[in-house]
């Protein structure tokens, strides 16, 4: 049985991260002036902290670490395998790839509209790749053969504008941009982001049951009524919409749809639809947690999103190393 | 009642026409389906459930399978695929409930209705026991018997079984048949692919053979079990205990293995 605190201790984690992430930086502001700031009638300075830099980035945190959270545990629902994240699919370097390309050929500087415009065109062109590779079968197994020849080409294609990238200066703006980051975002970004994530999240969210089914293997599911290639339809239009917008905003941060799935499955009865909702509110609260370590982590330049997520999915798999090798 | 049609129906895997022109209808009792080791069994099972393309007609209660939704055919029959695939290491309670999937509304929890179903389909195939251990951690005939239970939990007036006896004990293998006898005997249609050939010819009601993708015999087992078709399409001599009311084949090996074919 799914333990009964995990919703509210998850939902309560969450709401702490959030606070944390809005009340966290470098300008201490106290709780009262804060709540003075944004009723109105504080400190405008304070308030334009708040409510211009410090919420859209808290709320991209929330929204980016729950897509890929119920990315992460649908995926590895769906192909029924642990280590299965929404990058396996290659939306993430192709969304990955529009913004190199929109850096590369400095559009980014003209509108910041364009580079994360152009992130979800690419996260498009990979799910039409995809869809073009993979075809209408049923077997996961040419999915992610379909996904490892996307993302091969995609990581290809940002490793050649790296390349040819025409100085320093400019290979530098790509490489701090793929490592992730929720630094100055706008509401504006957040307009863009949210209602890919949220059309994301919707799609995967529906798809517990058809996961569940698919713990029989793929006869035993369609056996038991579910539909393979709506379900397939879902899960990649869910993952490409939502990972896509997630990446336009926030570029490539991985492992969080890898650990977040393992961190909770002990605390489920361990079927994939148990996990969908949890990895949503574990991966907003994680990804936000992470954002506010980058701030307080002193250093010169400032820590990246990426590189935090990054670090901290090793000692997760690390722990289950050690179990699977019975020294723990 | 359910009825579970083919006409003239062929499958082809790639190349290979696994399944040739199958004609048959069933409604009821206990079938079993035999034939060696690719016969076409599975396919042909797998064609009957709409799960592989096919050529002919599949029709569950005169109704072309093409027509009728994955939902629709899951309420009308249960499955039970060869094997005993298991991705995820869920309890046996929770694994014989996904049997109530094809009943449940969008977004509804388990109502009474289905906790019986569970509750007796596990009680049914003991294991009830079971039901709080995890189902990758059993010995394989529990796990058979738990899968079992879920195909059964289904509650559909028909059930197809792939092999459902392959990884039980002679004991287990027993009481699993009187299973499948006693849903047959409540009014069901339970269509099961075998290979022990002593225990299909005492329970069933009728057999299909199948050889090299073809129906080559469709009857009572008296009359369908002789030595000539054993010998044909297993490639065995078989010696029939005729023991009325049963008439009971033990195979032997023919000398030069498929001579007789």
């Amino acid at each position: 049985m799914t333990a009964r605190w995990l919703w509210p201790s998850l939902l309560l984690l969450a709401l702490l991260a959030a606070l944390l992430g809005v009340g966290i930086g470098s300008t201490v502001i106290s709780l009262p002036r804060a709540w003075a700031a944004l009723a109105g009638h504080g400190d405008p300075i304070e308030r334009a902290i708040l409510v211009e830099l410090r919420l859209p980035r808290a709320v991209l945190g929330l929204a980016v670490g729950a897509m890929l959270g119920v990315g992460g545990a649908a995926l590895q629902g769906y192909l029924r395998n642990p280590l299965a994240e929404p990058a396996v699919l290659g939306v993430s370097n192709g969304a990955a790839l529009g913004a190199v390309l929109a850096l590369y050929f400095g559009l980014a500087d003209a509108s910041f509209l364009l580079l994360p415009a152009l992130a979800i065109a690419g996260a498009v062109v990979t799910l039409l790749l995809l869809f073009a590779l993979a075809g209408r079968g049923e077997s996961p197994l040419t999915l992610i053969l379909a996904g490892i020849a996307v993302s091969t080409l995609a990581g290809a294609g940002i490793s050649l504008a790296l390349n040819m990238a025409p100085n320093p200066f400019a290979a530098m703006e790509i490489m701090t941009w793929l490592l992730g980051s929720l630094e100055d975002r706008s509401f504006r970004h957040v307009a863009l982001a949210l209602p890919c994530i949220a059309a994301g999240l919707l799609l995967l969210a529906g798809q517990g049951r058809a996961l569940d089914a698919l713990t029989l293997g793929e006869d035993g599911a369609a056996a038991l009524g579910v539909n393979l290639r709506r379900t397939r339809l879902r899960l990649l239009l869910g993952i490409a919409i939502g990972v896509g917008g997630a990446v336009a905003v926030s570029g490539a941060i991985g492992f969080v749809g890898l650990i977040v799935p393992h961190l909770l499955r002990p605390f489920t009865d361990r079927s994939p639809s148990a996990l969908l909702w949890p990895s949503a509110l574990a991966g907003a609260a994680l990804l936000t947690l992470a954002d506010v370590a980058v701030r307080v982590i002193p250093s010169t330049n400032e820590l990246k999103l990426g590189v935090v997520t990054a670090f901290l999915g090793v000692p997760v798999f690390l722990v289950h190393l050690l179990r699977e090798r019975r020294l723990w | 009642m359910v009825k579970v049609e083919a006409r003239e129906l062929s499958v082809a895997l790639g190349r290979r026409e696994v399944v040739r022109g199958v004609s048959f209808a069933a409604g009821r009792g206990l079938v079993g389906v035999l034939g060696p080791n690719g016969a076409g069994k599975s396919t042909l099972v797998r064609a009957l459930l709409g799960l592989v393309p096919h050529a002919g007609e599949v029709r569950l209660d005169e109704t072309p399978i093409a027509r009728l939704t994955r939902a629709e055919i899951a309420r009308r029959v249960a499955y039970l695929p060869q094997g005993q695939t298991l991705h995820w290491p869920l309890t046996v309670e929770r694994l014989v409930a996904l049997g109530r999937l094809p009943h449940l509304a969008p977004f509804s929890r388990l109502d009474e209705a289905d906790r019986t179903a569970i509750e007796h389909a596990m009680a049914r195939t003991e294991v009830t026991a079971l039901r709080h251990r995890t189902a990758t951690e059993l010995s394989g005939g529990e796990r058979a018997r738990v899968l079992l239970a879920r195909a059964l939990a289904v509650e559909a007036p028909a059930l197809i079984a792939d092999e459902p006896l392959s990884s039980l004990d002679p004991a287990h293998a027993l009481h699993g048949m009187e299973l499948l006898r006693a849903e047959a005997d409540a009014g069901r249609l339970v269509l099961a692919v075998l290979h022990d050939l002593t225990l299909a010819a005492r329970f069933c009601d009728r057999l299909l053979v199948l050889h090299d993708g073809a129906l080559v015999a469709d009857g009572a087992p008296g009359d369908v079990l002789s030595a000539e078709l054993l010998a044909r399409v297993y490639g065995v001599r078989a010696f029939i205990a005729d023991d009325p009311p049963l008439r009971v084949p033990l195979a032997r090996i023919v000398d030069g293995a498929n001579a007789a074919t």
